[in-house]
């Protein structure tokens, strides 16, 4: 034993323990998130459970068990609870459930000693709706203007045809509310715009005036005919509405145009499960969010996201490669290559926020004021590019993500064999000709290393993004039908600041929670095929050039 | 590297148009390098320029003097100006009104208040200024409230049709009724007077002729349905005091009332129920010998500045003690003025006062940063009256000369001073000095709390927890990694650790807030046991694994000690867990943040310290451990081999040879870790309470400086001291990185020096 000691056998051990609890706390991190979200899009099965209160009367609950946890009994009297157990520790379950709009609590903890045992009728059904959360009930009959046109058994096939009518109408409706009707708002804003430049120029004659008046006028009859076709869908789409029955009994009518989707889980195959989730996957990463981003899809974040850090790599990727290579080919040893890599170093090591707050400060404020008064000055005092947007985010994040270019192409450059350049040269060719035919063309990985390096390191990054440009809401794409097309001034919505919003700042986190999760392991997805694909293009072309370098 | 040139511009056989082609590539790239200096330059310059201003002191330009018209026969009482600070506002002691232009002395207009017959002024008041009101007390035993009252008009110019001028036509008015208000029922003159007028609520206490202390307060109603407006009045005598009364102050809120009399002493009323004042106290505010000469309420009305006859200048407010009682307390003494105090004008928004002294001096104080702004002389002959303009852009004076001077002030951040930032600070209503961030608030007589320290302390709080957790993981685990792990375990472990470095922290925060702070609170117990037992469980499998039978540890073992690991360290998480339940159970009551803070006294916060440490210890290990394990990788491999063949074990040569090497690089490393764990904003933003509290408990919350940049920010209005309070933040975080940085990088630098000539 002593000699097992002294030979620091123990403190190799204790080192190997470091390493190891790394590896498991980096796998439990993303399994976490893995587990967490990938179950978010399996339909729950709906449970029907009799709660007895102490006094001794009873209720029934219909909802989804969402956790179950061990709990101290001291915390359950904390909150109010009444339970008699020689126990010091019960398991709570927490219950989702639904039907906000009756009973005002979406969640609610119940201790296991409350509840009797849970039932999963066949005939539950649960309802997405697009206000108010999830209804669950039994389905009792479908009524046309009112009137009864199913009810038993036939009611659920009936309310599936009506369904799918009703969400094609509500499609149309949100059609030509956003898209069109945006379009000749736009439209009339630039009008505007138009006209208060000419008033400023003292050039607004009596002809240009009565011209402005004719296209407004014209914007406003295509308005009002949409307007009308809008009324006439919407009143259609009032026509069905089911008849539900609560856990309490009571019959509750919802109109199909309040539904988003229907579905009853606990008579559900695999199979059926299955397409499912694959169809709820789908709607989560091309729908617009819903009832305060807790709900529905992030399609938005994600287009915001790809945006601005496709705009953040046109910046980016030039400087940092030059940077690079002016540090490996140009830069004799000396005063300025030090102070580059020290500038370099700490580009990287500065704390981000401190990039959003210089970004706000002078992109935003100081760039985009002047860029306001020069170009925009008959918006003003609405700022166009004076306020936070795109174009600001992804300059931004290209001056925090520089270094990680640099750093990765400097690597690749080092790794190309002398004697490429040395051939090159000797053969008459000048620097820039060597560098840019032989030397960079074999570097190339490295760069797209580095490029993917940083789009990672964007797509993840939060804190100066909430200074620069990110929103909890964009009303619009950044990218859309209407000149000129790609609005670089446009708010937008980001994975990252997402997750960060619904998960902290919404009024009804236990109902976001699991599409946090699900965001979150969009967002660790991504960044870990990124970088995996970053290491793999890396390593191939180390070995790739380990293989010149004897040439 | 050697640096290898093209000699092509010696042997020949170039064109032109490919030499400039290469000379315009190698400035382009040249540009490229030097760009990213100049991008940490332009952020730290402008960061600064933004900072700078905060700490530059109070700028004010020369005094211009004009004289007044009936200057010589009537003194002033009180000075001060429209919002714009354009029209100067002066009344006298008679009575009359003058408006003037505060650029070259021109009079605008002038009024004489409207004095019933055979009446003559007796005294004057000026309420709170940002209220405007003032009242004159008359020799009937009355007083008349008036008002200064601008209208502004627009004219077309008759040059340019497109342009308006603006006039500003200058007048009194009367808020309370144009005929004088009843204080002293007995009629006599009022000698002293202090007023306050808001709205429907007017109140006065007055001294007679004859020496009583008399309160008189009107509230206005109007009738809903005539609109008919009536004043409905309260009378009482207040309690007298020994010695002269030379000053009387109610504050704006009509709820206290402080007299100045006998030279030294100040007693307090309590006047909020008008209709039963109560004397409250009398202090001694100064030594036996010095007297007060001067006192103002501050805006806001919880402060009374007073100035001796020996220049002290001193702030006092009402403190509660533990008894709930208010006690005046002496807060703080300011730069004494160099003769008798003469006058004091507090200004109308903030707490700063302007202090004029007899031998022609005036000084500008701010309270709570506990500054002397500005000190200026404006001649020999004793300061009468000091305004300030609403904005505090304009100071006003009038000597015994006759004559008003006036001058443009520049003074947008007087609440900035090194104690102000840095030290306890003790505000308006707080019962001790204390470090506080409080940036904003509902109310315009707010005191702005601006103490970065707590913000400070949070983040090295932070840092320190996470660094806890980190280091010894992150080095340990790098010595490993580089020293004894077989080179298959290493292929898997760095791409690991990079996905580890590449995880978001926005989710890892959202991760700690939502899932580890509720669970560890649910399970304290065990996830203490777990942090305890694991490095125990470590030494233990080993000795186990060093007790197998050689056969079966023979092929595996050196390289490998880390994935043997893993399962041990899951086993022990799971028994940890399994046990923290029953453990809580035995010796805690069932519930041991319930039991910390009941038993013990330690408050316990759900997202504290211990979960941010382990969450921000995430975010650092891949840092801390990549550059060090380069460093113990790239000592050269003969210093290792020439220990290790002179008999040295493994662990021998890593501790005196490897380790000695590398210790700069592993010390940079750590450098690089704390300045990204100072830095980072997501996780303490989502994990912590973010409430500013100065304790090392490991069980509370913080704010940091990130964090609070990352709240406040967006809702900072540009310009304001706030704002660049704001940008100060980011300076310190960026310069604490910049220094940590550098020296990590010269260290590094240097260490690759050493390695080569090795």
């Amino acid at each position: 034993m002593r000699n097992w000691y002294k030979s620091g056998e123990p403190w190799i051990w204790a080192t190997a323990g470091a390493v190891a609890l790394s590896l498991v706390a980096v796998y439990a991190v993303v399994w976490l998130t893995a587990a967490r979200g990938l179950t978010h899009f399996w339909p729950k099965p709906i449970a029907e459970v009799t709660l007895q209160e102490r006094d001794g009367s009873t209720s029934r609950l219909i909802g989804e068990i969402r956790e179950k946890e061990e709990v101290s009994l001291i915390r359950l009297r904390e909150q109010g609870y009444k339970i008699d157990s020689k126990n010091l520790f019960t398991d709570r379950y927490l219950v989702k459930l639904g039907n906000k709009d009756l009973t005002g609590i979406d969640f609610k903890w119940f201790p296991a000693p409350m509840l009797g045992e849970f039932t999963y009728p066949k005939d539950m059904v649960a309802i997405e709706r697009r206000e108010w959360g999830n209804f669950y009930g039994r389905l009792k009959a479908v009524k046309e203007t009112g009137n009864v046109v199913a009810e038993g058994p036939v009611a659920w096939a009936e309310m599936e045809k009506r369904l799918v009518r009703s969400n094609d109408l509500f499609r149309q409706a949100l059609r030509i509310a956003k898209s069109d009707i945006g379009k000749i708002n736009y439209a009339l804003e630039r009008v505007r715009l138009r006209e208060r430049k000419l008033e400023m120029t003292n050039e607004l004659t009596e002809a240009a005036k009565a011209n402005f008046v004719k296209e407004r006028g014209a914007r406003e009859a295509e308005y009002a005919v949409l307007q009308q076709r809008l009324e006439l869908i919407r009143r259609d789409i009032e026509r069905d509405s089911v008849s539900i029955e609560t856990s309490d009994g009571q019959l509750v009518d919802i109109p199909l145009a309040k539904i988003a989707d229907m579905y009853m889980p606990n008579a559900m195959s695999v199979w059926q499960k299955m397409g499912f989730y694959v169809h709820k996957f789908y709607e989560f990463v091309s729908d617009d969010p819903r009832e305060a981003n807790t709900e529905g899809g992030i399609f938005p974040a994600i287009f915001g996201t790809v945006m601005m850090v496709l705009l953040m790599s046109v910046m980016v990727t030039p400087l940092g490669i030059m940077a690079a290579i002016y540090m490996r080919e140009y830069a004799k040893p000396g005063p300025v290559i030090r102070t580059i890599r020290i500038s370099v170093n700490n580009l990287a090591g500065v704390p981000s926020i401190v990039y959003g707050v210089f970004g706000l400060g002078f992109f935003v404020y100081v760039l985009g004021g002047s860029i306001d008064e020069l170009f925009f000055a008959a918006a003003l005092p609405a700022p166009t590019f004076g306020s936070p947007g795109l174009l600001w985010a992804s300059l931004t994040l290209a001056l925090l993500t520089l270094p990680v270019v640099i750093v990765a192409t400097e690597e690749g450059l080092s790794r190309v064999p002398r004697t490429i350049r040395e051939g090159s040269l000797a053969l008459g060719a000048t620097k820039a000709e060597t560098l840019g035919r032989t030397v960079l063309p074999m570097a190339s990985p490295a760069m797209m290393t580095g490029l993917i390096l940083a789009v990672a390191r964007a797509a993840g990054e939060v804190a100066p993004l909430m200074l620069v440009g990110v929103v909890k809401l964009a009303p619009s794409l950044p990218l859309d039908g209407s000149f000129p097309f790609l609005h670089l001034e446009r708010k937008f919505m980001h994975l990252g600041f997402h997750i960060y919003d619904v998960g902290f700042q919404s009024p009804n986190v236990e109902a976001a929670r699991p599409l946090v999760y699900a965001t979150a392991l969009l967002l660790v997805i991504i960044i870990v095929v990124l970088n995996l694909a970053a290491i793999r293009l890396r390593n191939r072309m180390r070995e790739k050039l380990r293989g010149l370098e004897g040439v | 590297m050697e640096k290898i040139e093209s000699n092509i511009s010696k042997v020949g056989g170039y064109t032109g148009k490919r030499m400039t082609r290469d000379r315009l590539f190698r400035h382009v790239m040249t540009f490229g390098g030097l760009s990213v200096i100049i991008a940490i330059s332009a952020i730290f310059f402008y960061l600064a320029s933004v900072v700078v201003p905060i700490f530059m002191p109070a700028q004010m330009d020369d005094l211009q003097q004009f004289t007044l018209p009936q200057g010589a026969q009537e003194a002033s009482v009180h000075l001060t100006s429209e919002e714009q600070a354009e029209i100067g506002v002066r009344m006298s002691d008679r009575g009359s009104v003058t408006f003037f232009d505060l650029r070259n002395g021109r009079v605008m207009a002038e009024a004489k208040i409207a004095l019933p017959e055979a009446v003559g002024v007796s005294s004057f008041a000026a309420g709170d200024p940002s209220q405007q009101a003032v009242a004159y007390g008359l020799s009937d035993g009355r007083m008349l409230v008036l008002e200064q009252d601008f209208k502004v008009t627009f004219q077309v110019d008759p040059d340019d049709h497109e342009k308006d001028i603006r006039t500003i036509t200058p007048s009194i008015s009367y808020p309370a009724g144009s005929e004088p208000l009843l204080v002293d029922e007995a009629g006599r003159a009022l000698k002293r007077l202090t007023m306050q007028h808001n709205g429907e609520n007017t109140a006065a206490v007055a001294l007679t002729e004859d020496g009583r202390l008399v309160m008189a307060a009107f509230e206005s109603n109007s009738n809903m349905i005539t609109g008919e407006v009536t004043t409905e009045r309260f009378g009482i005598e207040l309690p007298p005091v020994r010695g002269e009364i030379s000053q009387l102050l109610l504050e704006v809120k009509q709820r206290d009332l402080y007299v100045v009399h006998g030279g030294r002493y100040v007693s307090h009323y309590d006047v909020m129920d008008k209709k039963s004042p109560r004397l409250v106290q009398t202090v001694a505010l100064v030594p036996e010998g010095e007297s007060i000469t001067a006192a103002a309420i501050l805006s806001g009305g919880f402060s009374l500045i007073i100035g001796t006859d020996k220049g002290k200048v001193a702030q006092w407010f009402q403190v509660r003690d533990a008894d709930n009682n208010n006690h005046l307390t002496h807060i703080r003494s300011f730069k004494p003025m160099a003769g008798r105090v003469t006058t004091i004008a507090p200004e109308h928004f903030r707490k700063g006062f302007l202090v004029g002294d007899d031998k022609g001096n005036i000084g500008l104080y701010y309270a709570t940063s506990n500054r002397l702004l500005l000190a200026r002389s404006t001649g020999s002959e004793p300061v009468r009256v000091v305004g300030i303009t609403p904005r505090a852009n304009a100071i006003m004076v009038e000597s015994a000369g006759d004559t008003i001077q006036s001058a443009r002030v520049e003074n947008d951040f007087p609440e900035i001073s090194f104690s102000s930032l840095w030290q306890k600070v003790w505000y308006e209503s707080y019962q001790e000095p204390e470090y506080n961030w409080q940036s904003s608030a509902a109310t315009s007589d707010f005191e702005p709390k601006f103490s970065v320290a707590p913000l400070t302390f949070g983040t090295l709080k932070a840092a320190f927890y996470a660094m806890l957790v980190a280091v010894p993981l992150a080095v340990l685990g790098a010595i490993f990694a580089a020293y004894f792990m077989s080179p298959k375990m290493r292929s898997v472990v760095k791409p690991s650790i990079e996905i580890m470095e590449a995880l978001p922290t926005v989710i890892l925060g959202f991760l700690a807030g939502l899932w580890l702070a509720p669970w560890v609170d649910n399970n304290l117990a065990g996830t203490l046991m777990a942090i305890f037992m694991l490095p125990f469980s470590f030494v233990i499998a080993a000795y186990l694994w060093h007790l197998l039978p050689e056969r079966l540890t023979a092929g595996i073992g050196a390289g490998w000690e880390a994935a043997l690991l893993v399962p041990v360290i899951i086993v022990v998480l799971y028994v940890a867990i399994q046990l923290g339940h029953p453990v809580e159970a035995a010796f805690f009551g069932g519930n041991m943040p319930h039991w910390l803070s009941n038993e013990l006294g330690i408050t316990y916060e759900q997202r504290n310290s211990l979960v941010v440490g382990i969450a921000m210890g995430f975010a650092v290990i891949p840092t801390i451990f990549s550059i060090a394990e380069d460093a113990v990788f790239s000592v050269p491999k003969h210093l290792s081999s020439g220990s290790l063949a002179l008999g040295a074990t493994p662990w021998q040569t890593l501790l005196y040879v490897v380790l000695l090497t590398a210790s700069p690089g592993i010390f940079s490393a750590i450098m690089v870790g704390m300045g990204r764990a100072v830095g980072e904003t997501m996780i303490v933003l989502m994990a912590t309470g973010n409430t500013a509290v100065m304790d090392l408990s490991i069980f509370t919350g913080f704010r940091t400086l990130s964090a609070n940049i990352g709240v406040e920010m967006p809702e900072a209005a540009v310009g304001t001291t706030h704002y660049r309070l704001l940008f100060f933040s980011a300076l310190v975080l960026f310069a604490f990185t910049f220094v940590v940085n550098t020296g990590a990088e010269l260290v590094r630098q240097r260490l690759r020096e050493k390695y080569s000539s090795l």
